[in-house]
């Protein structure tokens, strides 16, 4: 009897030991998938342009490994000013917009955000009145900016109509002021993003220190100056990483603002990797300046990412 | 309390008590800003609607005086996009449409899986993974779009080889196929952080307990979080569907001509440079580029700044 039974018993049990097994090891085949397609597409990607940046690729990608030459290139081209060098159009064009985007977007946030937080009626409807640039893809915003801003029908001509014949604005067909276009249309569409964040920052602020600085006989300016924006310092910092990282990986608005970016007058890193790579058939310097952008975007995102993390209980 | 409660939730504190004067300039500023937030979308739908030499020759801030649907009409069915054979832009907008539905079906169920893995299912090592899928929210594409270029040439060539073969592509090579596969690759990380930040605060206890009673991964996925889930998956679905819509660099790497998405549809109207420029047509046509997202918007605008917070890491 027991020499029939023992294998019938012992089959379920381990059936029942495989089960629990993979019970166990279900969660980790779950996530496994999305990690490799992480692992292989974003980092395996990214070590793959790594390469490419030290090869000689021109239309196709190949694997003769030339060193730092495409480095050494782009670091001439940063300090080639006479003509400027397309590399060192899109740094200055760079400091330009991202300047001009993340502190404009960062005051006009701010500011936003103190207006809206005084108790105001109608709120609900002004609140995303700001907030609905975001919704539209920056080739739509691009797109209605240039109309705005083209002298031939836009702001220039209304404001003629309107009998301000010497009104001048011509900056968005002019190549050497086109860059603080996109600036504008940047800010117009990120600034409500950035009114979000104060918003709920300010939200957040503890009624009682309010009310003691009350009491203590603070104005109402004082208590922002000296109690209230201290306290968003770490909203400050999130949104300027935010900011940041979006200044760099600025692309379609560029485009869009511009018609197209002519003679490379409102080149960005962005557009500048495009171009070499996909037009005109120097791939590996192309790579090379990918790297470059995802080193900048590494340095202020690692850390950022790090602190977020850490800073989250258990 | 998730930030974005907390923006639209009054706060319990005493107003600071303002002068009329005061209060007068904060009125004032707050419309003034209202003003220029809306004004390109009204001088948008203004030119949309208006005959061309009232565009070109009025000024854009006057209401239309021939009220006209003619640049709507043409923008859907007419307009000739740079030298594509199609013409207007809807098929563009379908194309748009077949691209953004699996591709937000797929990253939003992945992303929940993860999160929970990533929450109620912890290995040694998770804060390494999900730090890791973190980061790709924030890389620029341009440091995977050469490889990606290459991939996906490879799968054009497969899909050849299977149409000499059999007659069919099964997809490979498909332009819609693989922009659904990029914007799934790369909205992963976006989709797993959200699920993983709102799964965090899901009670574990009740895991705890359904994993007493002997249910398995799937009936505890199914039974417990997914009800549960509803707002996440609207927040995540928005953001999603905003972001793969608006999408143009991948867009115009990876799909060109007929096959092309919207956005990439609109930039190539606005830009071509032949002929007379049709403003009004052009502004019609950005104007239906922009309703889908602009209509989930006002339909879902809570989840919408939701969605927008989160991604900026703060859960």
């Amino acid at each position: 009897m027991s020499s029939i039974t023992a294998p019938i018993a012992a089959e379920p049990r381990s059936r029942v030991v495989l089960r629990a097994r993979l019970q166990d090891w279900l969660p980790r085949l779950v996530l496994a998938p999305s990690f490799l397609i992480v692992l292989v597409f974003v980092y395996g990607f990214n070590l793959w342009t790594v390469f490419l940046s030290f090869t000689n690729s021109k239309a196709f990608a190949n694997t003769n490994l030339i060193g730092w030459a495409n480095y050494e290139k782009l670091w001439n081209w940063t300090f080639e000013t006479d003509p400027p060098s397309g590399w060192y159009t899109a740094l200055v064009n760079m400091g330009i917009f991202g300047g001009l985007y993340v502190v404009f977007c960062l005051v006009l946030g701010l500011t936003l955000a103190i207006l809206l937080d005084q108790k105001i009626r109608g709120e609900g409807i002004l609140r995303p009145i700001y907030l609905y640039p975001l919704a539209l893809s920056f080739i739509v915003t691009g797109t209605a900016w240039k109309l705005f801003l083209d002298p031939r029908i836009g702001l220039e001509k209304a404001m003629h109509d309107w009998g301000w014949t010497s009104f001048h604005f011509d900056w968005v067909v002019n190549p050497r002021m086109m860059i603080y276009c996109v600036a504008i249309a940047g800010i117009w569409q990120t600034s409500g993003f950035v009114m979000a964040m104060f918003l709920a920052g300010l939200r957040g602020v503890d009624g009682e220190i309010l009310k003691a600085a009350q009491i203590d006989g603070a104005s109402a300016y004082q208590t922002y100056r000296r109690i209230i924006i201290p306290m968003m310092r770490p909203v400050f910092f999130s949104a300027l990483v935010v900011l940041a990282h979006m200044a760099i990986k600025s692309y379609d608005l560029v485009l869009s603002v511009t018609g197209k970016n002519p003679g490379g007058a409102a080149e960005l890193p962005s557009t500048f990797m495009y171009s070499y790579t996909f037009t005109r058939n120097q791939m590996a310097v192309g790579s090379t300046s990918a790297v470059i952008m995802l080193m900048t975007i590494a340095a202020i995102m690692v850390p950022y990412i790090y602190s977020e993390m850490r800073e989250k209980p258990q | 309390m998730s930030a974005a409660d907390l923006i639209t939730s009054a706060p319990d504190r005493e107003p600071a008590r303002h002068s009329l004067l005061t209060r007068i300039v904060i009125y004032g500023l707050l419309v003034i800003f209202a003003f220029v937030y809306l004004i390109p979308l009204v001088v948008m739908v203004m030119t949309s609607l208006k005959p061309l030499d009232e565009v070109t020759g009025g000024n854009m801030f006057a209401l239309p005086q021939h009220l006209t649907l003619e640049p709507w009409i043409k923008a859907w069915g007419e307009a000739r996009i740079g030298v594509s054979d199609t013409a207007g832009i809807y098929g563009y907008f379908l194309n748009s449409i077949k691209m953004v539905v699996p591709a937000v079906l797929i990253s939003t169920v992945l992303g929940a899986l993860n999160g929970f893995v990533l929450t109620k299912w912890r290995f040694p090592g998770h804060k390494i993974v999900f730090g890791m899928m973190l980061f790709a929210c924030f890389i620029p594409f341009q440091s995977v779009i050469i490889p990606m270029a290459v991939i996906l040439g490879g799968l054009g060539d497969i899909g050849r080889s299977l149409i000499d073969l059999t007659g069919y592509s099964f997809g490979f090579g498909s332009p819609t196929v693989n922009l659904v596969i990029v914007h799934v690759i790369y909205g992963l990380g976006f989709t797993t952080l959200f699920f993983r930040n709102y799964y965090e605060i899901f009670p574990t206890e009740l895991i705890k307990a359904a994993m007493i009673d002997g249910a398995s991964f799937f009936q505890i996925f199914r039974r417990i979080l997914l009800p549960n889930s509803t707002p996440i998956f609207i927040v995540t679905v928005i953001y999603q569907f905003t972001n793969i819509w608006n999408d143009f660099l991948f867009g115009s790497t990876f799909a060109a001509g007929d096959q092309a998405p919207m956005t990439v549809a609109l930039n190539n109207l606005v830009n071509t440079s032949t002929g007379v420029v049709e403003y009004n047509v052009n502004m019609a046509a950005a104007i239906i580029a922009a309703a889908p997202t602009l209509f989930v918007y006002i339909v879902g605008g809570r989840y919408f700044v939701r969605g927008l917070m989160a991604g900026a890491v703060k859960g």
